[in-house]
């Protein structure tokens, strides 16, 4: 069996303005034709940087590449542009992360799959559009000869990645390097892309290189896993026995890190019902797309009702689009709902007059997704902090200070880095920032709105018992809003399923999870990854049948 | 797409519609009666000045007015100052009592003009900015990107009317390889045409070209950053195809709206250039009716300029529909 791609000793180095960094150091692996090899690291490890440099995308850029990288034969470090060119899209395609910018808007689907394999061919246009046509019927898009001439934007998240693929497949290829092909998208449509991936390779044997994060995805689809860290190889091996026996302590630590589906929950038995905290009662916010004529209404939240518990951890998962964000921002009125109600401790606050909601702003507090954006770049964090406890009157800086570093030391932040700026912190200790802003105030209620969706999967566990161990320090009911089935889990006393703007299903969280009896929730449970192989196979298998 | 133009086009008319009667009251606000005007400083009796006002309507209520101005435009209007009465044809956008005309006939004389010179100067300043920005932008860093640098922030920091006097002075005083500019009608004599309004045209350029350079540069560089240039290159096209066609669509298709209203700006308003070179177009007749208080001249043009800005924007958003698909979703 020969090898389609071989890697000794890459170096990645990048220029940046404070000095030179060091990407992947030292690299080495090999991936045989037809086979499929995962490369595992948590952000930075360089596992990106090797995907391009596979496709030597890193030419003209202001890295520099060293050592060899073989590719069908081809010396990519030594190769002139024109062979480089001639290799990429035609016999070695990749397939990006984001399928929202990885298409140009200006053109459609059917042009951009065409251009390509006209790049490579010497096909007429007329063949070029068949050709089209022919590969995004084979990556599952309905009514094909009709939606070629479709623009990105007129394609959903899965369709776009669709799109790419049948760009991909469009020369027939013998290598598929896919760069964290599914993290943008939902559980649901992962698996469905991934199935298709599998589909694939089994039909035109094509060798894969699969990079991601999540070491569960990896687990179904590849044979061999190489686990990055900070440029190197920390392991590699084949799937089975690297996920289920990892030999080196970092890949143990990241495979414990991982949120489960199976693993044991320890939950203190809650004490006998408590009486709710929050009563949402029917609520409903419609928002109008397009002119206020002819525009249509999307309900985003349809008839919601539900009860938070005090002292609970709720959890609230659905997909993009389900409502569950418009829920979180409508709890703490960020958002006010077009009809029904929401009592807090009894009172009517979904239409409550700002002058008077505001007493009531500091028990209701909120941390966001993007612990990126929704701090302020030009106020140092401790500033950021403490302006919630400025705004109820507290003017004694040296109050403000002792307060905000005393609730730093809570979130495990060190007290000193309080006149540091956001982007001196990494994305974890950014979120620990953001959640010391919305305990500043000493809240009874804490909405979370998918507070770990943006961080590696170790930091999310740290972040994750952080949130944990602040809600017995602080007696905080929290709701958990998220994506991910395997985190709310771990986080939620309750959980409530939500769909396109409505709850279908809510229960005790081991109860949900063990006895779904929505279909949906059944379908959600199914599409999660898991980390065994053996285990993801028959779960393909299943998922097939249907 | 048809949708999307009528409602695009039913928006100007509004537009369009209620500026004229935003300008009619402007023009009702003015402390000059244009009555006093018509009838002259000096042989003005107070009889005849009554006369004069009910003549030209001014006697009567502020919509009236309004309405006659509205119904002029459709059907055209007459004007009687004592005996003789002055017709004003359809469309009729007001009598100017100094030149004894009406303002479209005014406008109209000046309009090639203007024209030839926007044409002229706008394909200039589109070719050479875009072309130089695009140049520097893919030479980012490199002498050529200095040097497009100098060049263009040396032409946008002299005035206009320098530029246009050392320009004369060089090609038709010392070398006289060109005429003095005049007009020349491109029908009478396209060479001729083009001769007298190549020094006019570069001026205008020169004045207009910087932005350009500027936006399609760092459009360029934007949008070589974004993910489906790199898409492009990781599917094996070539670099010219990566550049000419995926990049320069998403740089460039901002420029359009820029360019509309510079268009529509130049079109109507570029007095110094004019008058330096003493062409008869829109920008001097401007000059000329606020000087003289032509009133009727001054809301007639005010109009048009305001009708030729809200028509470029149209085309503006028309053009980059069809460029770019998802504005029409929005």
């Amino acid at each position: 069996m020969s090898d389609v791609v071989s890697v000794r000793d890459l170096t990645i180095d990048f220029r940046t303005e404070g000095g030179t960094l060091r990407a992947v150091d030292g690299l080495s692996f090999q991936l045989g034709a037809g086979r499929a090899l995962g490369i595992v690291g948590e952000s930075g490890s360089g596992k990106s940087a090797t995907a391009l440099a596979l496709l030597g995308l890193h030419r003209g850029t202001n890295a520099t590449v060293d050592g060899h990288v073989e590719v069908l034969g081809t010396e990519l470090n030594a190769a002139t542009d024109e062979q480089v060119r001639r290799l990429r899209g035609s016999r070695i395609a990749m397939v990006f992360q984001d399928p929202l910018s990885a298409l140009d808007p200006f053109f459609s689907v059917g042009d951009q799959i065409a251009e390509v394999y006209r790049a490579h061919t010497n096909a007429s246009r007329r063949a070029a559009r068949a050709r089209a046509v022919q590969v995004l019927d084979r990556v599952g898009i309905a009514e094909a000869a009709r939606r070629v001439d479709a623009f990105p934007h007129e394609f959903s998240g899965g369709m776009r990645q669709r799109a790419l693929i049948a760009m991909a497949l469009s020369c027939q290829p013998q290598v598929l390097v896919a760069d964290e092909p599914t993290t943008a998208l939902d559980v649901t449509v992962q698996a469905q892309i991934l199935d298709l991936i599998h589909e694939l390779r089994t039909e035109t044997g094509m060798a894969l290189l699969l990079v991601t994060h999540d070491l569960a995805v990896a687990a179904g689809n590849v044979d061999e896993v190489l686990v990055m860290q900070g440029g190197h190889a920390v392991e590699r091996g084949p799937a089975e026995s690297v996920l289920t026996e990892p030999s080196q302590g970092y890949t143990r630590d990241l495979v414990a890190s991982i949120p489960r589906l199976d693993a044991p929950r320890d939950r203190p038995a809650r004490e006998s019902p408590a009486e709710p905290l929050m009563r949402v009662l029917d609520v409903h916010q419609h928002f109008r797309i397009g002119s206020r004529l002819t525009g249509a209404k999307l309900h985003a939240v349809d008839g919601v009702s539900l009860d938070v518990l005090r002292g609970e951890a709720l959890g609230v998962v659905g997909e993009s689009g389900s409502g569950k964000t418009t829920l979180a921002r409508m709890m703490v009125r960020l958002l006010t709902p077009t009809s029904g109600q929401i009592l807090f401790e009894g009172n009517e606050i979904s239409a409550m007059p700002e002058r008077r909601l505001r007493a009531l702003r500091g028990d209701l507090q909120m941390v966001f997704q993007d612990p990126v954006s929704s701090l302020n770049p030009r106020r140092t964090i401790g500033d950021s902090i403490a302006d919630p406890l400025r705004v109820r009157g507290e003017s004694d800086e040296k109050v403000l200070r002792r307060k905000v570093q005393q609730l730093l030391e809570q979130v495990g932040l060190d007290p000193e880095r309080f006149d540091r700026y956001p982007h001196e912190f990494s994305g974890g200790q950014r979120q620990r920032v953001g959640i010391a802003r919305a305990l500043v105030l000493r809240p009874k209620l804490l909405v979370c709105d998918e507070p770990v969706s943006a961080l590696d999967v170790s930091t999310q566990a740290q972040v994750i018992r952080l949130l944990a161990q602040l809600r017995t320090e602080f007696d905080l009911t929290l709701v958990f809003v998220a994506h991910d089935l395997a985190v709310v889990r771990q986080v939620s006393d309750r959980v409530v399923v939500m769909r396109s703007g409505q709850v279908v299903e809510s229960g005790e969280t081991d109860e949900l999870y063990g006895n779904p009896t929505h279909p949906y929730t059944k379908s959600l449970l199914a599409a999660v990854p898991v980390l065994d192989p053996e285990l993801a196979r028959q779960r393909r298998a299943e998922r097939g049948k249907v | 797409m048809l949708g999307y133009v009528v409602r695009r086009l039913l928006g100007a008319i509004a537009v369009m519609l209620a500026m004229s009667a935003v300008v009619y009251v402007l023009f009702y606000l003015m402390p000059a009666n244009p009555a006093q005007l018509v009838c002259g400083p000096k042989t003005c009796t107070a009889d005849r000045l009554a006369m004069v006002e009910h003549s030209l309507g001014l006697d009567e209520p502020l919509y009236v007015q309004y309405w006659h101005f509205l119904s002029g435009l459709v059907v055209g209007r007459d004007f009687s100052s004592g005996p003789s009465v002055l017709h004003c044809p359809a469309p009729c956008l007001g009598y100017s009592f100094q030149y004894t005309e009406p303002v479209l006939d005014k406008i109209l004389e000046a309009l090639p003009v203007s024209l030839s010179i926007v044409i002229g100067a706008a394909l200039l300043w589109l070719t050479f900015g875009i072309g130089a920005g695009v140049l520097s932008a893919l030479r980012r860093g490199r002498w050529l990107d200095h040097a497009v640098n100098v060049v263009v922030l040396g032409g946008f920091a002299v005035p206009a009317f320098i530029t246009s006097l050392l320009l004369l002075m060089v090609f038709c005083v010392y070398l006289q390889w060109l005429p003095f500019p005049s007009y020349v009608p491109f029908d009478e004599d396209p060479l001729g045409w083009a001769q007298n309004l190549v020094l006019p045209w570069i001026v205008l350029a020169l004045v207009q070209l910087p932005p350009y350079v500027r936006l399609s540069r760092s459009g360029v560089l934007e949008t070589l950053t974004e993910d489906h240039i790199r898409t492009a290159r990781a599917y094996g096209l070539t670099e010219r195809r990566v550049i000419g066609r995926h990049a320069l669509r998403g740089a460039l298709s901002p420029l359009i709206t820029v360019a509309a209203a510079d268009i529509a700006a130049v079109l109507t308003a570029s007095m110094l250039t004019e008058t330096a070179f003493g062409l008869p177009g829109l920008g001097r007749l401007m000059v000329q009716s606020v000087n003289q208080i032509d009133l009727p001249m001054v809301v007639g043009m005010t109009l048009l300029i305001g009708f030729v800005i809200v028509l470029c924007n149209a085309i503006a958003d028309v053009l980059y529909a069809v460029v770019d698909r998802r504005v029409r979703v929005a």
